[in-house]
């Protein structure tokens, strides 16, 4: 007997043809990138002269100039960006963002309607406005001369400061807290919808504080959208671009974060073999939270079935 | 209008058997209801007559053709599912006209013939509202309609009613009922509802594990339950059912249990051959044969009353035995039920059906069919 | 309910708390609102006096912040249909046919495009457009986007898919119809829904995004407005203020229109769920 394939809506053939298009552009400009970057950072790859042409192999050159222990700290080197990233996603996306999305989704709960349609307005308004203009923004927010903050600071009678050139990593770490707020808000937003009100009322009834309600019934009920929220926000924080248009990186590479610096080794020092190791290291970095993300995923999968 | 058949049909999922080598043969213009409990493989098996789902084994015939492999559009047939699955986009004459327009009917034709058949249905006002602005029994009846419209050799309705409040659900049922007289289609139909299953069919295939477990028409399933599977699906509430010891004395059979003391039942080979083996029996009543007796009634079942229900017209008793079991009377509202704690019943030894150990029916010998 | 003394406290001062909060994340906008208004506008905060749309007409009679809005609208139209499309095929075939290994394809699909990120994929993106001699070109942009965001576009039209009762294609068939036509009469509209939440994000995406077209343009008359902006804000010594404020409006307001349609639509949560 012939054995025939089980009915369904869409046959193996069919199937294929409806993956095709996606497969091509996915395996070009997303699997083919994955593997040709790790092929050119062995490579001494140059966008301009005889190395742009035919490239030598160099081993693992590149990286043993990355983490050359002589210059690993200097600043505008590898290690000093490395370590300004982690210090960065410290600081305004776990810290920052999460704290303030949970603060303003906790708040949102109780005020009133019409503030709470205001304030969620400001707040997503920053997140959903294009970079560049969110970029141009800020950058007359903080002109030493003329702008918003230094104006409200003199009206206070308080000094004023031109923060991008003396304070610039502390501008990027207020810059992006305020830029992704408004996903963290969201997430705990829906998350805290999701409990039944009764819990809370219950909780109403023997007299709990806010404090108590959010220590022991909200906190502990949206555990698992709070990781999820923390390893969403570090992989983009880690990958973020967006302050390169605020400060390009500078005062003398005070902001140049990991994407920045290899923006710079790339295409401003055209050293594509360096540029390669160094997007090699950030998808080792971005895979490590994938697998994380992943396997919690999979976990929180697993339980709902269970 | 054609016949179906099931030839040693199986359909395994992984490793796990959701149909188990059934045959039957519905005859053309027959209604058959596929009826069991949830999970026991009646949408599977309504599914492969579609051809939404392949037969790991076996064969499938619509009338003189094997179409085990076709696929569902060509296999002339219609089918109401549980859900209704009307398209959200169209307005009822599209959703009722789809098949016609995949037909290439022009559209003059099809709206027509929907008009026709929504008409029948009583939904010919609703034509130009989409499905989320009309009532449930309305949705139900325009899955009906779209079935209708087209020329099937087979319909098949996978639990129609189900989602239907229970009013609603009389109502529809009597309208399918009418409409099987008017039409003779072939139809198979999956319920897990014994009394639709006993009001539309004209034979019932109740299922249990994948199996088939009795194939016959309604009125038999219900006197002659061939388990105590069966006996107990069917009806509600279902069949009283007493394990018993059985004696022979002299020409007549006696069975003995806590409360129970059966002293004129007619003896048959399967009795005998039953008791010769040693295991006991299970005697099975109906709630609606007994009627209110003395403990010394030639067949008598006692116990302590445990509940008495007002239906209506009627009432359901609820006495336990001493060893804990409970039987169920199903008697008129005016018959007076002794409030003292203790209660007893009759009832006639021709309504009373006994399994084996294996739980089959014992026949009666020469039995007639009914 | 009635709120005791100190409960009202409470929630006066987690109001008090949200207005700031809410002030302070609107400080360094406010400035938009009127500042393209305003044809004496600088980087400060002043009324406009008098209000003048002269910003917006200086804007329209640039033909290089013109042609920058046009070829945003070209890249981020041509990467939406791709996007859509081939990702509308792609979710409906992973989650309708039987073909095997599909949730291992999901699986490595989800790890690849959250390991290749723009940002460490810059490198081989470039060599790999300027390989098929594709570089400075508009289809390069498009190209780039749609195969970066059709992985996350996949999944949420998977999801979309998912949730859809397969009895609608099968009612179909039953009643005659074929696969092809039962994909387009009826599985197309129903997953419309879904597709446009990927129109939206994809458009939202390229729209905004200044990273890819800042590395793989190189003439003037092909960049989009983003990379334009960033040029007039960054490169032109001191920035014409007035014509920059009123562009950024300009070339903001597609994103909030959408922004308002789809929360008008599908409610507050989507673009939380949909980044997620
Ligand atoms: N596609 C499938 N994959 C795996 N198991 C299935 C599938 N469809 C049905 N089953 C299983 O087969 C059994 C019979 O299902 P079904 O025919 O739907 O039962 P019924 O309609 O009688 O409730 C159930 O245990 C069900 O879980
Ligand atoms: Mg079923």
């Amino acid at each position: 007997m012939t054995k025939k394939r089980n009915f369904s809506l869409l046959s193996h053939r069919a199937g294929a043809a409806f993956l095709a298009p996606a497969a091509a552009l996915v395996g070009v400009f997303v699997l083919l990138p994955f593997f040709w970057v790790i092929f050119v950072s062995f490579t001494n790859r140059t966008l301009l002269g005889k190395t742009a042409l035919s490239p030598d192999f160099v081993g693992l050159q590149n990286y043993f100039q990355l983490f050359d222990p002589a210059t690993f700290f200097t600043r505008g080197q590898f290690g000093f960006s490395l370590i300004l990233t982690t210090q960065f996603v410290l600081l305004s996306a776990l810290v920052g963002q999460a704290l303030l999305g949970l603060l303003l989704a906790w708040l949102m709960q109780t005020i009133p309607p019409a503030l709470k349609r205001i304030v969620e307005t400001a707040v997503i308004a920053a997140w959903i406005l294009p970079e560049v203009v969110i970029g141009f923004a800020w950058f007359a927010f903080l002109d030493y001369d003329n702008g918003t903050l230094n104006m409200i600071l003199r009206g206070l009678g308080l000094p004023a400061g031109d923060f991008l050139l003396q304070q610039p990593f502390w501008v990027i770490v207020i810059f992006n807290t305020w830029r992704g707020a408004a996903f963290s808000m969201m997430l705990f937003n829906s998350a805290f919808a999701s409990i039944p009100p009764s819990y809370f009322q219950a909780a109403d009834v023997a007299g709990a504080s806010s404090w108590q309600k959010f220590r022991d019934i909200g906190l502990p009920l949206i555990r698992g959208h709070v990781v999820t929220d923390l390893i969403l926000i570090t992989m983009w924080t880690f990958n973020v671009f967006t302050p390169f248009i605020l400060t390009n990186g500078g005062p003398s590479y005070r902001t140049e974060l990991l994407s920045i610096y290899n923006y710079r080794i790339a295409f401003r020092e055209f050293d594509f073999g360096k540029g390669a190791a160094v997007g090699v290291i950030i998808m080792l970095i971005n895979l490590i939270f994938a697998l994380i993300y992943l396997s919690f995923g999979r976990k929180k999968a697993k339980a709902v079935e269970e | 209008m054609a016949s179906v058949e099931f030839q040693n049909v199986t359909k395994t999922f992984g490793t796990f058997n959701a149909v188990s080598d059934i045959s039957f043969k519905v005859a053309d213009g027959e209604f058959i209801c596929l009826l069991g409990p949830s999970g026991c493989g009646k949408t599977t098996s309504l599914r492969m007559i579609a051809g939404l789902e392949t037969p790991s084994s076996g064969k499938i015939m619509i009338g003189p053709d094997d179409v085990t492999h076709l696929h569902p559009k060509d296999r002339q047939i219609s089918m109401v599912f549980q859900d209704y699955a009307l398209y959200p986009h169209m307005n009822l004459a599209d959703n009722i006209a789809y098949p016609l327009k995949v037909r290439g009917e022009s559209v003059e034709k099809r709206h027509k013939r929907a008009k026709e058949v929504a008409d029948v249905l009583k939904i010919g006002d609703l034509l130009n509202r989409l499905p989320s602005q009309i009532s449930g029994g309305q949705q139900q009846r325009t899955s009906l309609a779209r079935a209708l419209v087209y020329p099937s050799r087979v319909y098949l309705f996978d639990e129609p009613l189900s989602n239907l409040d229970a009013k609603l659900r009389l109502e529809a049922r009597g309208f399918l009922n009418h409409l099987q007289r008017d039409m003779g289609m072939t139809a198979v139909y999956v319920t897990h509802d014994q009394a639709e299953a006993m009001a539309l069919a004209t034979r019932i295939a109740v299922m249990d594990r994948g199996r088939i477990v009795q194939f016959a028409p309604p009125i038999e399933i219900y006197r002659r339950p061939a388990t105590t599977f069966v006996a107990n699906f069917v009806g509600n509430p279902p069949m009283n059912m007493i394990p018993v010891e059985g004696t022979i004395e002299g020409e007549r059979l006696q069975l003995r249990a806590h409360g129970v003391l059966v002293r004129d039942l007619p003896i048959s080979s399967g009795i005998k051959a039953a008791l010769g083996k040693g295991a006991g029996l299970t005697l099975g009543v109906r709630p609606e044969h007994l009627s209110m007796g003395t403990i010394n009634d030639v067949n008598m079942v006692s116990g302590k009353l445990f509940a008495n229900e007002n239906m209506g017209p009627e009432k359901l008793v609820t006495f336990e035995r001493q060893d804990g079991g409970r039987v169920t009377a199903r008697i008129f509202t005016d018959d007076a039920v002794e409030t003292s704690e203790n209660v007893a019943f009759t009832f006639d030894g021709a309504h009373a059906t006994l399994f084996d150990a294996e739980g089959n029916r014992i026949p009666a010998d020469g039995e007639m069919p009914l | 309910m009635r709120l005791s003394f100190p409960q009202l406290l409470a929630r006066i001062g987690f109001s008090a708390l949200a207005a700031i909060i809410g002030i302070l994340f609107a400080l360094p906008l406010i400035w938009f609102i009127f500042a393209p208004f305003n044809a004496r506008a600088e980087l400060g905060i002043a009324i406009p006096d008098p209000w003048t749309l002269q910003n917006f007409l200086t804007v329209f009679g640039n033909g290089f912040a013109m042609r920058g809005l046009l070829n945003s609208l070209i890249q981020s139209v041509g990467g939406v249909i791709l996007v859509a499309a081939a990702a509308t095929l792609a979710a409906y075939a992973l989650s309708r046919s039987s073909i095997p290994g599909k949730s291992i394809v999901t699986y490595v699909l989800l790890l690849f495009s959250s390991v290749v990120s723009g940002t460490a994929a810059m490198v081989p993106i470039f060599l790999i457009v300027s390989s098929v001699g594709l570089m400075d070109t508009h289809i390069a942009v498009i190209l780039v986007f749609a195969g970066g965001l059709l992985p996350t576009a996949m999944f949420i039209l998977r999801d979309f898919i998912d949730g859809i009762p397969k009895t609608y294609e099968e009612s179909a068939m039953v009643a005659g119809a074929s696969p092809v036509q039962a994909f387009f009469d009826v599985a197309l509209p129903v997953i419309r829904p879904g597709i446009v939440v990927v129109v939206v994000w994809a458009f939202v995406n390229i729209w905004g995004s200044f990273l890819i077209p800042f590395i793989l343009l190189r003439s003037d008359d092909l960049m989009p407005s983003s990379v334009a902006i960033y040029s007039f804000y960054s490169e032109a010594g001191t920035p014409i203020v007035t014509l920059l404020a009123a562009y950024s409006l300009i070339y903001s307001l597609p994103v909030v229109a959408l922004y308002l349609f789809v929360s008008w639509k599908f409610g507050f949560r989507f673009f939380g769920g949909i980044k997620a």
